[in-house]
């Protein structure tokens, strides 16, 4: 076989039935064959979409997500892709072409140093350099994708590699001396922690993405369930324990619940499962859970004291962990912390205000759609305030239905991510939660979207401000709304000005997101009344052969309560009513 | 705080520019990197020496240890092991000063490599300490070149 058929014949035997990608001179060998295999590949309109998906897919099902480009500028617009991925330990594979062997070093056409440019944003790459490489790459790379901390690998594929010939096959294992991620954890450490357990009296668990990522949601409950331990999540941690369950305390950090923040700064046991103390999570570090003894289960040995040091280290799976964890178990004596907990969730509700005349608030629509859907939908965001408000007002109850770019705040990241999770669950129905700012990122993979008859909901939030930015302008820059608004602006200060009557000032909606819609192929509603919110929702959701895009035209100084201002301690959120207008 | 840290890696391309960079990502210097094929050829072994903080230092070596390529990681602090530096040392020779520096060289168990007109070729390995000495001594002749290899490491036991 030559190394094109290789790949193919590689992927296929990983399991690989779609991918994403655009072609190009250096992997055109490849799209070749993969127009006659098994293997599906989706025409994306911009790389950075194909990498999106490839991660929208992985995260949703937990499969390795896999897409293709080209050389040069093919490769280069998967970075921020890539890069989203490792942030967030998504296994993923990207198959990148190369210009021929000789020519490398010369500048040649769509010529990039794909692996050095690569390098700190993969968990692995690779130049193959000869096809009889190719198998034993191709094995290694999705092993390494998807086991221990998983993350994207990179293999650059130089054309002529893709035309040799070789008598090497799919291999049937893999060597890799330096490679052994820790699965199971030390029995002697489990024990400590499940004495901790027992001997704490206000214990709190904070689960992360890696929940998600080892499938270990089952494990989480029945912890739960055995202890009665309130549970707080991540952003990357949201359906990895079930929001509607008493004992949980929905989202911790800078835009979490002022009730799960106030239980993590009061816990004397804080028990971190797959969780990496990232700072939007602490804040200031000093003060986060002072008092507390810190439990953290991580397969990532690096991952533990990093932020914080921990008293008691469990370095494996958490799957596995907790399922050891999980035999040995006992609660402790807890009653008074959870009356204390029950009390903080009732007396500090996620709220907001929506008056029958007034505009429209961006939670109303979100909660609006958990409704209608049940809370069973895979859901995407792009980032800003809408992703915090899908976090925070969307009851998020089953594991793998949440995909946001968390670690590395990708705009864009939505609808693509959305087009991926529609192929990964062909079944399920999926919401895209964009703003109006982010959803002109990537929004070219609407085509996509419509060529594959996704029935995809893309909800555009539109403030017809960047909403996150502007958020932070009022809070810490005096109000002054420097380039972030979207409009047309009167002044200085960024107001808005939306005169329909003008001549010269552009229109009210510019892009016209209905329009756009319509331009694409998909179905274009705009609401931008109360009344109107329900019957748009259950039209889009009647929808089965097309994506919908509507667009919400919402309150636009609506802001993102409570928050802990960055450097803050996370007790020390401030709300709304902290707050006047300046 | 100065580490001399040992890396067994991999011999395989990009390998050092992967443990290059996570040091200059976490904004280290490194004094001094030395790299070798070992017994097995399919293994090299790279003595880093660096100096910072013990508790990032902890970070960038567990960071080490994720690299693939990466076998082994060892922080030699404090640790029993050998540490050796190989220097060149072009310096003035004039008949007045041969002797004297042939006789330096000869406490210090260097070697003259090399003899011109003018100056000699001198290689001396050894200890930081040693070669400090010994560059010290020589200084006063004058020192036109030098290069040195930095630091390998290996551990006693």
């Amino acid at each position: 076989m030559n190394g094109a058929e290789l790949v193919i014949d590689c992927l296929q035997k990983e399991g690989v039935d779609v991918m994403f990608g655009f072609p190009g001179g250096s992997v055109l060998d490849i799209f070749d064959l993969l127009n006659k295999s098994e293997i599906k590949l989706v025409l994306v309109r911009h790389e950075q979409g194909a990498a999106h998906m490839a991660d929208g897919y992985a995260r949703s099902t937990g499969r390795v997500g896999v897409c293709i480009a080209t050389s040069g500028p093919g490769a280069t617009n998967l970075v921020t892709g890539i890069a989203t991925a490792y942030m967030d330990s998504i296994p993923m594979v990207a198959i990148t072409g190369q210009v021929p062997t000789p020519m490398i070093g010369n500048d040649a056409f769509q010529e990039a140093d794909v692996t050095g440019i690569t390098r700190p944003i993969t968990k692995h790459n690779y130049l193959v350099k000869s096809t009889d490489e190719l198998p034993a790459v191709i094995k290694e790379a999705f092993y390494i994708a998807r086991s221990g901390r998983p993350g994207p690998v990179v293999i650059d594929i130089p054309k002529d590699v893709q035309k040799a010939k070789s008598s090497k096959r799919y291999p049937e294992k893999h060597e890799m001396p330096g490679y052994k991620p820790t699965v199971e954890g030390h029995v002697r450490q489990i024990k400590k922690m499940a004495d901790a357990i027992k001997a704490a009296k206000r214990p709190i668990i904070y689960a992360g993405g890696g929940v998600l990522l080892s499938g270990a949601w089952d494990e989480l409950r029945e912890l739960v369930r055995k202890t009665g331990i309130p549970v707080t999540t991540t952003l990357m941690g949201l359906g990895a324990f079930d929001e509607a369950d008493p004992l949980s305390l929905k989202m911790l950090g800078m835009h979490g619940t002022k009730y799960a923040n106030l239980a993590v700064c009061e816990a004397d046991l804080v028990i971190a499962i797959g969780s990496r103390f990232d700072d939007r999570v602490t804040g200031r570090l000093d003060q986060f859970a002072a008092h507390a003894t810190f439990v953290h289960i991580d397969v990532d040995p690096s991952s533990i004291s990093k932020n914080i040091e921990v008293h008691i280290p469990v370095v494996g799976d958490c799957k596995h962990v907790l399922a050891k964890l999980n035999e040995i178990v006992e609660p402790g004596d807890y009653a008074a912390w959870i009356e204390k907990v029950a009390e903080w969730k009732a007396k500090y509700p996620l709220k907001y205000q929506q008056d029958e005349n007034g505009p429209i608030k961006p939670q109303y629509i979100i909660e609006r759609i958990c409704a209608a859907v049940n809370g069973n939908a895979v859901v995407t965001t792009d980032v800003g305030q809408h992703q915090m408000w899908a976090a925070q007002f969307f009851t998020h109850r089953y594991p793998r239905s949440f995909c946001s770019s968390g670690g590395l705040g990708t705009m864009g990241y939505g609808l693509p991510a959305a087009i991926g999770a529609q192929f990964g669950n062909p079944n399920k129905r999926v919401v895209c939660f964009a703003g109006d700012g982010s959803i002109q990122m990537n929004i070219q993979e609407l085509a996509t979207a419509v060529d594959h008859r996704l029935p995809i909901v893309v909800c555009i939030l539109d403030n017809r401000y960047l909403g996150m930015v502007r958020q932070w302008q009022r809070l810490f820059y005096g109000r002054n709304y420097a380039h972030t608004c979207l409009v047309d602006t009167a002044n200085r200060s960024g107001e808005p000005r939306i005169d329909p009557k003008s001549e010269s000032a552009p229109p009210p909606y510019h892009p016209d997101f209905v329009k756009l819609a319509d331009a694409y192929g998909a179905a274009g509603l705009r609401v931008d009344k109360l009344a109107g919110v329900q019957a748009a929702i259950d039209q889009a959701l009647a929808e089965t052969t097309r994506p919908t895009v509507i667009d919400f035209i919402v309150a636009p100084e609506e802001d993102v309560w409570p928050m802990v201002p960055s450097g803050a301690a996370i007790h020390e959120m401030i709300d709304e009513s902290d707050y006047t207008l300046l | 705080m100065k580490h001399i840290i040992s890396v067994l890696v991999q011999n395989k391309f990009g390998v050092l520019s992967r443990v290059a960079n996570l040091f200059s990502a976490r904004g280290f210097n490194i004094d001094s990197l030395s790299v070798g094929e070992t017994q097995d050829t399919s293994t090299s072994r790279m003595t880093i020496v660096v100096e910072g903080d013990d508790r990032v230092l902890e970070q960038v070596t567990k960071q080490l240890n994720k690299l693939i390529d990466v076998i082994k990681v060892i922080d030699f602090q404090g640790g029993e092991f050998v540490d050796r530096e190989l220097v060149l040392i072009k310096v003035n020779a004039t008949a007045t000063t041969r002797a004297e520096i042939m006789q330096m060289v000869d406490i210090f168990r260097a070697r003259i490599v090399s003899v011109r007109e003018k100056h000699f070729t001198i290689e001396v390995t050894g200890t930081e300490d040693k070669i400090s000495a010994f560059l010290d001594l020589m200084r006063p002749f004058g020192i036109k070149e030098l290069a040195r290899t930095g630091k390998v490491a290996i551990a006693r036991a």
